[in-house]
């Protein structure tokens, strides 16, 4: 009973946060909320793949780069498209959604492309699939530069329209919050937690493994997607340069330093680290030291790995959070 | 098409091959004795490229003590990479070390704009090595006859240490079973630190060349030949020393036939092509032409 009180409470808090922000707070600031948690969907997510399952994945700005162009392909006005865009085939030319649906079709693109490179990779494990799916990361980024059509090529899309704002946003971010908790605290979960653990045990106790680890790929995959449509139509620009392995490794430091396997801990983290960058912005720029936050985030994750490699969580939420269930264990 | 352009790219493709191959080796003797894929390996090109820079153009020095020099930066800094990241971590879950050296990618790359700034500088060898001569009718610049023909010397100084000196078996015995070897009296901080200095002293050379074959560095010039020298080992099966040669030839051979004879509306996917047929390799033939079968690779 306790741990429902907690939830509407933290919730009804975060939604009057988030209420007083919209009106207190200037452009920069709201967006520095909304770039927090797009992190903290991108992060949730990519634990879903990385921490629960084990599947060490540096793809996940490939699948925001594939929902982030679908969603604002779809969102973009019928009538600016043909001035940007002259050779775009002429069905998706004509096509024009809201917001809402160009996301969940991003998200589903998304999914689509994890599944297509999730058939063949997945085969690979550890350090081999990681370098696979970075691979997959190089090769989108040279399509998206190169199909000039559909993308505008190196210039990338600009001029969309501002849809995101905080309530997308953090809606967004309580949903994958949501079905993360949900999927851990499930036998589905757990399912997914045994083959990251020990795959032989795993398998001899009935789980299909390829079936799931496709499955943690392909949930990971629809969150990026959707949180790369935010991300576009937060910036009002898509470049293929901004889905980059420098994204990757940002978006693997949250969960590492949060802890794989802990919501909470990428929660925290995509909150901290993401201030943390902009607190090193004006630095870089009055001083002309660029490079700083970079090297901040990268020291910290060395440090997490030697001192404290299970993470700032290892795998586990806080104790009030858990159902009651779990807490004998 | 005319033959002066297939031996022409025949040739870039040897050179570009030689570069990948010496950055290769050092990515395959690392993986061969720790199980640990350097990322951090490809931006000690870098390093090695400004090193040459340095002592080139500011302190003047023939081009035998450049290389030297180089030789040496480059082992300085493998050994410190692996005494502050990578000895702490040791006998961690293999992932570990991947990510910690991506991290430690990152952190040279940004040092390097901190301390250099991330303008791209000129970079020139000495006149008369952008001379050209002619070989059998065919001419070639000073600087590409080096690369191609100084490559296999510092190769098969390489064989040699790891063949016939007492530090090669130690090496091979490591890379062959690190607790064994211990037990058999091997230092073995000393190995692997010898290794890293190995390696990352054949990647600085490769800087020094890539510097010299292109003319421009910058401080994140080592990330993607450190990524493609990367794809070389795995095709010539990491942990092979012949294997990562072998495959820093293939790769650099296919990159420059990919480009040099498909229409050039194909010549941008370049790097989709590499990457591509990194995915490719690991699928059909994970442990590459001369790899050791290694169990949890499958």
């Amino acid at each position: 009973m306790q741990r429902r009180y907690l939830v509407i409470g933290g919730a009804a808090a975060t939604v009057a946060a988030l209420a007083l922000m919209q009106s207190f707070f200037n452009d920069y600031l709201l967006s520095l909320v909304c770039f927090v948690g797009i992190f903290g969907i991108l992060a949730t997510s990519l634990n879903l793949t990385n921490g629960f399952t084990g599947l060490f994945s540096l793809g996940h700005p490939a699948f925001m780069a594939i929902g982030g162009y679908t969603c604002a392909l779809l969102t973009f006005s019928p009538v600016k498209k043909p001035l940007f865009l002259p050779e775009l085939p002429s069905w998706l030319a004509s096509l024009h959604l809201p917001f809402f649906p160009s996301l969940i079709l991003g998200g589903l693109v998304a999914m689509a492309a994890a599944v297509i490179i999730g058939i063949p990779v997945l085969r690979l494990k550890g350090h081999y699939l990681a370098v696979a799916t970075m691979g997959f990361l190089i090769i989108v980024q040279v399509l998206i530069t190169n199909m000039e059509n559909i993308t505008r090529g190196p210039l990338g899309l600009n001029g969309l329209d501002e849809l995101t704002n905080v309530w997308w946003v953090y809606g967004w971010l309580a949903v994958s919050i949501y079905v993360c908790w949900k999927v851990k605290f499930s036998s589905y979960g757990r399912a997914l937690i045994s083959i990251r653990d020990n795959e032989m045990a795993a398998s001899c106790l009935g789980i299909s493994l390829f079936p799931a680890r496709l499955q943690a790929l392909a949930i990971g995959a629809f969150f990026a997607g959707v949180a790369g449509g935010l991300w576009g139509h937060l910036i009002t620009a898509l470049t293929p340069g901004s889905f980059s392995l420098a994204l990757a490794f940002s978006i693997v430091v949250m969960v590492v330093v949060g802890g794989s396997g802990s919501i909470t801990g990428s929660v925290i983290t995509a909150i901290l680290f993401t201030i943390a960058k902009e607190f090193f912005r004006p630095l870089e720029e009055n001083y002309s030291v660029y490079g700083v936050g970079e090297i901040f985030m990268a020291l910290v994750l060395v440090v997490i790995l030697i001192y404290r490699p299970q993470g700032l969580m290892g795998d586990s939420e806080p104790k009030l959070l858990l159902p009651r269930k779990t807490l004998t264990k | 098409m005319d033959t002066a352009y297939l031996a022409q790219q025949l040739l870039n493709g040897l050179i570009l091959g030689s570069m990948y191959a010496l950055v290769a080796i050092g990515f395959s003797m690392i993986y061969g004795i720790i199980n640990l894929i350097n990322f951090a390996h490809g931006d000690i090109l870098m390093i090695g490229a400004f090193a040459t820079l340095g002592l080139l153009a500011h302190l003047g020095l023939p081009i035998w003590a450049v290389m030297i020099g180089v030789i040496a930066v480059g082992a300085f800094c493998g050994i410190l990479i692996e005494r502050i990241a990578f000895r702490p971590m040791r006998g961690a879950p293999q992932v570990t070390g991947f990510i910690a050296s991506l991290g430690i990618s990152i952190i040279i790359q940004n040092l390097g704009i901190l301390l250099l700034s991330a303008q791209p500088r000129n970079f020139s060898f000495p006149p008369s090595f952008l001379q050209s001569v002619s070989v059998s009718g065919f001419s070639i610049r000073v600087v590409d006859l080096s690369i191609i023909l100084v490559t296999p010397l510092l190769m098969a100084a390489l064989l040699y240490i790891v063949h016939r000196t007492k530090m090669g078996v130690a090496m091979r015995a490591t890379a062959e079973n690190l607790d064994v070897a211990r037990l058999m009296g091997v230092n073995i901080n000393r190995t692997i630190a010898f290794t890293f200095a190995l390696g990352s002293a054949l990647a600085g050379i490769g800087g020094l060349m890539w510097g010299g074959k292109f003319g421009q560095i910058d401080p994140l010039m080592g990330f993607l030949p450190g990524l493609k020298s990367f794809v070389a080992a795995v095709i010539g099966g990491v942990g092979s020393i012949p294997g990562a040669i072998l495959g820093g030839y293939i790769l650099g051979m296919a990159e420059v036939l990919f480009v040099g004879l498909l229409p050039p509306i194909y010549s941008s996917y370049r790097d989709a092509f590499v990457f591509g047929s990194l995915i490719v390799i690991l699928l059909i033939m994970p442990n590459g032409i001369l790899g050791k079968n290694v169990e949890e690779r499958a």
